[in-house]
């Protein structure tokens, strides 16, 4: 083990001697205030969730003027993908995966409606219309109550259908 | 091993793989497969010869008389930059796929991006977080690697209850190769100074879907490189430039297009691709997630779906293989649907996380014949038949097949997808 320790930190050594001498350091420090501009990611912790708040009723507003026509009435599908329904379905012959019934997170939910969506005009909705149409989504499959009202708190508190669903494959089992 | 004379490897004709690494009917082959020759001299030249070709061009195209050799591809209505277009494998050979047949897997088109307005940057869990221009990343050390690259859904069709009948691209071209140049993600990462709690990068494009994955930071620290160039020349739009993330052996979806931001975390953040997609319904209901390894697996070419058999002969049989766990140690091949196996030759030199070309020799007598690869990888994984590999998941569920494909080779020399 003594020898291995030492082999492993000879090695160490040598991957910094070797990173030492391939750094050129031409990266431009980055201001909080350009990460905090750049950073779509929303963590499942609720982690860069930003302001605003969005209730049912208004993101069933949204949802019918920029996303049914693609997503269908209440989420239904067709043309494109479903959103809603199937939940309780995964464990039978014939499992149907939607946003609702498969997604572990509500917050993968806001971060993708967001960053992609709509399709012709992605990065378009403002925050507190994304928290409304999760909102709206959720609301359908009884996910959150009808009235309720989502934001940076209440989000990541929210519980999908499938949140333990997901069995981990990284790092690869032996 | 099987009759009918020294050189026979197994059964209904395959011959022995060192036919084909030099002397035996090697020449044979050779002759059969490029035919005759098209002019006789001395008797009339063709008309190319009897005027000056055209002059130069800046960037040279392939041959008009190749104009059928495309990606396939099938636009929807209303987002025509969403979907894939795929490499026609059974119309091209060797290894590298050329640029402009890399297949495409677009989330919502490809991004027009200039290059002075572009930058990677790198934040979260760092000491320094950095931005780099396309420009500044060009002045770190590169390294070159020939690394294949698969979409975790290639294959899918096979997952279906009946065979597809479609060509050998059409079902798994969703995979191409290439020579890729850039530069070592560790060293970027090193600079900004990885905090001690980080396990985790979350890489995101430049796209109009901002396609988003999280990555192992071990992966990152190991074989990971910001590529900037594609066989030789800049990635193509298709391709992310001006980056791409390159993840070899993982999941083509993880190695990010138009790479431009990498966030170090302590976990992966469930991003829509990495749980909606490419992820496996288990029966009971469980899914698998996080499987980033493209399995090993091959696939037959030559003869495959379109390409007809023209009379009993000599032909040579020949495929991919490829493994995202390293090099590809081994490839057999039946002729007979299963019942008894030949080794492949497997053409030098056989890379790491790269295609392998294998080829064998088949002395065809004209009969029904049912071809399928089977390849080994140097970690010992073995590709699984179609039906153990189904029989693993809930109905419907296609992601990351690897099972043994097959073909079948009627009478008539006409070639069919079937499953064995």
């Amino acid at each position: 083990m003594f020898t291995f320790k030492k082999l492993a930190h000879a090695g160490l050594g040598f991957l910094a001697v070797v990173l030492a001498a391939r750094a050129q350091n031409l990266g431009r420090p980055l201001t909080a205030a350009e990460i905090a501009k750049l950073d779509l990611t929303i963590s499942p912790d609720g982690a860069g969730l930003p302001d605003g708040s969005g209730s049912v009723a208004a993101g069933a507003e949204v949802y019918a003027r920029k996303c049914q026509a693609c997503h269908g009435a209440e989420g239904a599908g067709k043309p494109q993908d479903r959103l809603t329904g199937g939940v309780g379905s995964l464990a039978s012959d014939k499992p149907v995966k939607t946003a609702v019934s498969f997604w572990p997170r509500a917050t993968t939910l806001f971060d993708y409606i967001r960053r992609a969506m709509p399709i012709q005009a992605p990065q378009s909705l403002t925050n507190s219309e994304v928290y409304a149409v999760t909102a709206y989504l959720l609301s359908i499959d009884g996910v959150v109550v009808r009235d309720a009202v989502l934001d940076a708190k209440s989000l990541p508190l929210v519980k999908m259908p499938n949140r333990d669903g997901f069995v981990s494959y990284w790092p690869p089992k032996k | 091993m099987a009759s009918g004379g020294p050189e026979f490897a197994a059964a209904n004709g395959l011959l022995d793989r060192r036919i084909l690494l030099g002397g035996g009917l090697a020449a044979g082959v050779a002759g059969l497969a490029f035919g005759q020759s098209a002019e006789v001299a001395g008797t009339g030249s063709p008309e190319w010869m009897k005027t000056p070709g055209r002059t130069f061009s800046g960037y040279g195209m392939p041959s008009k008389w190749q104009e059928k050799v495309q990606r396939p591809f099938t636009p929807a209505p209303g987002r025509a930059g969403t979907g894939s277009s795929r490499t026609p494998l059974h119309l091209l050979e060797g290894t590298i796929t050329p640029n402009g047949l890399h297949f495409e897997r677009h989330h919502n088109g490809v991004p027009d991006i200039d290059p002075s307005k572009h930058e990677l940057a790198i934040h979260g869990l760092v000491r320094r977080p950095l931005a780099f221009s396309v420009e500044n990343l060009m002045r770190y050390p590169m390294e070159t690697r020939i690394r294949f690259i698969e979409c975790p859904g290639n294959s899918g069709g096979y997952a279906s209850a009946q065979p597809a009948q479609t060509t050998a691209g059409g079902i798994n071209g969703l995979l191409s190769c290439s020579e890729w140049t850039g530069v070592r993600l560790a060293t970027l990462l090193d600079e900004a100074g990885v905090q001690a709690g980080a396990k985790w990068v979350v890489a995101e494009g430049a796209d109009a879907a901002a396609m988003s994955r999280s990555v192992p930071l071990e992966k990152c620290l190991d074989d990971a490189v910001v590529a900037l160039y594609q066989n030789g020349e800049a990635i193509r739009p298709e391709q992310g430039y001006p980056m791409r993330l390159l993840l070899p052996g993982f999941e083509g979806n993880m190695c990010v297009k138009w790479l431009r931001r990498l966030k170090v975390t302590t976990a992966p953040v469930d991003a829509r691709d990495e749980t909606s997609h490419y992820t496996e319904l288990m029966p009971g209901g469980k899914a698998r997630q996080y499987m980033f390894l493209q399995a090993v697996k091959s696939a037959i070419v030559k003869p495959s779906f379109g390409l007809t058999m023209r009379g009993p002969g000599l032909y040579e049989i020949s495929g991919l293989a490829w493994s995202g766990a390293g090099k590809i140690s081994q490839v057999e091949i039946t002729a007979d649907g299963g019942r008894t196996w030949a080794q492949a030759a497997l053409g030098e030199p056989v890379l790491s996380k790269a295609l392998t070309r294998f080829r064998l020799a088949w002395k065809w007598d004209g009969g029904p014949a049912v071809l399928a690869s089977r390849a080994t990888d140097e970690t010992g994984e073995t590709q699984p038949t179609r039906a153990a590999w189904v029989s693993r998941y809930a109905s419907g569920q296609f992601y990351h097949f690897n099972g043994i494909q097959s073909w079948a080779v009627a009478a008539d020399g006409t070639v069919s997808n079937v499953y064995i």
